[in-house]
């Protein structure tokens, strides 16, 4: 597998290059799925009359090993998370941003975030999207009461009817939380208190799955609440099923962010630029935001001009201030941490 | 032509594919091979030649969990396929009159048509509680509330038979219409009964291209990630999912190859052990 991902990696990062020597008036840009959506990038590509070529990855790790097997020009736009902001910048992958010219101004305060997108005084990234890592769940099946406290939502009594989000920082962020510790504080001491939390939750889960098949999950009844969902797992089947929702216990959630910046080296800063400028104006936004991939918060508080009192009751608009106080960022741990968290999880898989 | 234009002939006909396995097979092995041996500090990729990748698959339980998983899983796809496969593959090539034996391949691997990974979902709604086995189930009183078979071994398995029973059919009927009809005769003339014929004729003729069919199926089946990944339900961990999980936050390539090297130590000691049958002509 690792020969494939590696051929896969080079082949991809080869055909992208030569696509981009051969193409003026394109951009290529490594995103998440949610940007792939037409509805969000064909008016960008008309405006422009240029053509934008998307790749999608997953996971930091496989976006900067693909950078690093590109040449310099190859990319210009990445989409990553935000706690990994200051990889890219480390890795040299991420050229500085002039926010002067984006509506900073405009965007919820709580999620401008320059912890992750500014380094030494200088800004490489903005916050295009954010959520939350909380309790997906089916209204139906389960009691609501119960969703209201995390030590309610994996007790025995929903045993064999959860499913974790396959994601190791967000859930170890949920266990972090459930015993009063903060994901910012999280250090190797308070690893054998998680591990015991994440231990009990697993014993009580039907599977551990990612965003297909935890969604498949939910949608089929195979299990009535999903650990780690959120809106961006219950939000694209509100319309069929309502009674898929979701919510922020008492004792708070993860919120994840995702930023956007320009990739060093970029042979298309200006475009690079004029795409970002789209994607957080609140048309862009508000696109984005509603995306069939996933949905999510747009940071931009203007994308509330734009979408519809349905999406944003979706979206929960109005619970936002009480989200926003009431949620925690990922986890961000260091490379050592970041080993002893992985082969954590890993282990309470194999349990 | 004299032997020596024979022989640059020769050249010339062996040298595309030559290149071919140089570039896409023996360049990426040493490059994973020097890899297993960097180490990352930190996130800095440090080239040099070190085991502490190997030492690290040696200590780590979870991992050595990984690789007794994979195999347990692998032995079971194997040896569920053959037993499928065989007489699927007998029917089509002696029972199925000669003008349908093209149609019945067709059918046999018609579900190769389809996405391997659409195919895999399918799966997981036919398995899921709420799912066409279950309710069948619960329609004719087998059960009385629906079991868990999605997100599980047997889910996993499932996926995989479904797959390699069509593979082996084919490897296996490509051995058996080879085989001369005047064998069985022969047998029968000495006596032999149906199953005595089956047992010291039949099966020791067609033994290599099960052989080769079921190797095919080890090495494909150990090595991969989306039906585990899909059916499982990470209710336990293969090798392939354990080097994804390296690659895809800290993209720790240097364990991610160690891992890889050492799962193909497992297809190469497979490969010795069926050595002896295998005869990938049969193909």
């Amino acid at each position: 597998m690792t020969r494939l991902s590696a051929l896969f990696l080079t082949t991809s990062a080869l055909s992208v290059s030569a696509s981009a020597v051969l193409a003026e008036g394109e951009l290529n840009a490594l995103v998440w799925c949610d940007h792939t959506d037409p509805a969000l990038i064909e008016p960008f590509e008309a405006e422009h009359n240029v053509k934008v070529n998307l790749r999608e990855y997953e996971g930091t790790g496989a976006a900067l090993a693909l950078l690093e097997q590109s040449r310099p020009g190859d990319w210009d736009v990445l989409v990553i998370d935000g706690i990994d902001v200051f990889r890219a910048v480390e890795a040299n992958m991420l050229a500085p941003l002039d926010t002067s010219a984006l509506p900073m101004d405009d965007f919820f305060p709580e999620v401008v975030m320059e912890e992750n997108n500014t380094i030494d005084g200088v800004t490489y990234a903005v916050t295009e999207k954010f959520g939350y890592n909380t309790i997906s769940y089916n209204s139906e099946k389960v009691d609501e009461a119960d969703m209201q406290s995390l030590a309610t939502v994996w007790s025995e009594k929903y045993s064999g009817r959860i499913s974790i989000y396959d994601y190791y920082l967000p859930v170890m962020g949920l266990a972090a939380i459930a015993g009063n510790v903060a994901t910012a504080e999280i250090g190797s001491g308070d690893l054998p208190a998680i591990g015991e939390t994440l231990s009990t939750l697993r014993s009580r889960s039907a599977s551990v799955a990612g965003v297909v098949a935890a969604q498949t999950a939910l949608a089929t009844g195979e299990v009535d609440i999903v650990v780690g969902g959120g809106e961006w797992l219950t939000a694209v089947l509100a319309e069929e099923q309502p009674e898929l929702t979701w919510t922020i216990p008492e004792e708070g959630a993860v919120r994840w962010a995702q930023s956007i910046g320009v990739v060093e080296g970029s042979e298309n800063p200006d475009l690079a630029m004029e795409f970002i400028k789209y994607i957080i104006s609140a048309e862009g936004q508000a696109r984005l935001a509603t995306s069939s991939c996933f949905w999510g918060m747009p940071a931009n508080a203007k994308a509330g001009d734009v979408l519809t009192d349905m999406q944003k009751d979706v979206l929960r608009w109005d619970s936002q201030p009480d989200y926003l106080a009431l949620t925690q960022l990922y986890p961000a741990p260091d490379a050592d941490l970041d080993i002893e968290m992985q082969d954590l999880w890993l282990e309470t898989l194999q349990q | 032509m004299t032997n020596e234009g024979q022989s640059l002939q020769g050249c010339g006909f062996v040298t595309p594919a030559l290149l071919w396995t140089i570039a896409f097979f023996v360049v990426p092995f040493l490059v994973m091979g020097a890899m297993s041996l960097a180490t990352l500090e930190g996130r800095t990729l440090i080239w040099g030649v070190s085991l502490s990748n190997y030492a690290e698959i040696a200590e780590k339980a979870y991992i050595w969990r990984a690789f007794l998983v994979s195999l347990e899983i692998t032995l079971t796809v194997t040896v569920v396929s053959v037993l499928l496969a065989y007489p699927l593959a007998w029917i089509i090539a002696f029972r199925v009159p000669a003008e349908w034996q093209r149609l019945a391949l067709l059918l046999a691997v018609l579900p190769f048509w389809t996405s391997y990974v659409v195919r895999s979902y399918a799966w997981l709604l036919v398995l899921a509680r709420e799912g066409m086995i279950n309710q069948a189930m619960l329609g004719i009183g087998l059960i009385s509330e629906p079991i868990t078979l999605a997100n599980t071994r047997f889910a996993t398995v499932t996926g995989f038979v479904h797959f390699f029973v069509m593979l082996l059919t084919l490897t296996i009927y490509a051995n058996l219409i080879q085989l001369s009809p005047n064998y069985r005769r022969a047998a029968m003339d000495l006596g032999a009964s149906a199953f005595q014929t089956f047992r010291y004729v039949i099966l020791p003729l067609t033994l290599p291209g099960v052989v080769t069919g079921a190797f095919l199926t080890f090495v494909l089946c150990i090595g991969d990630y989306v039906t585990p990944q899909i059916l499982g339900g990470n209710s336990e961990l293969t090798v392939p999912q354990v080097i994804m999980v390296q690659l895809g936050r800290r993209a720790d390539f240097p364990l991610a190859s160690a891992l890889a090297i050492a799962l193909m130590a497992i297809v190469t000691l497979a490969y010795i052990f069926s050595a002896r049958w295998l005869r990938l002509d049969r193909l």
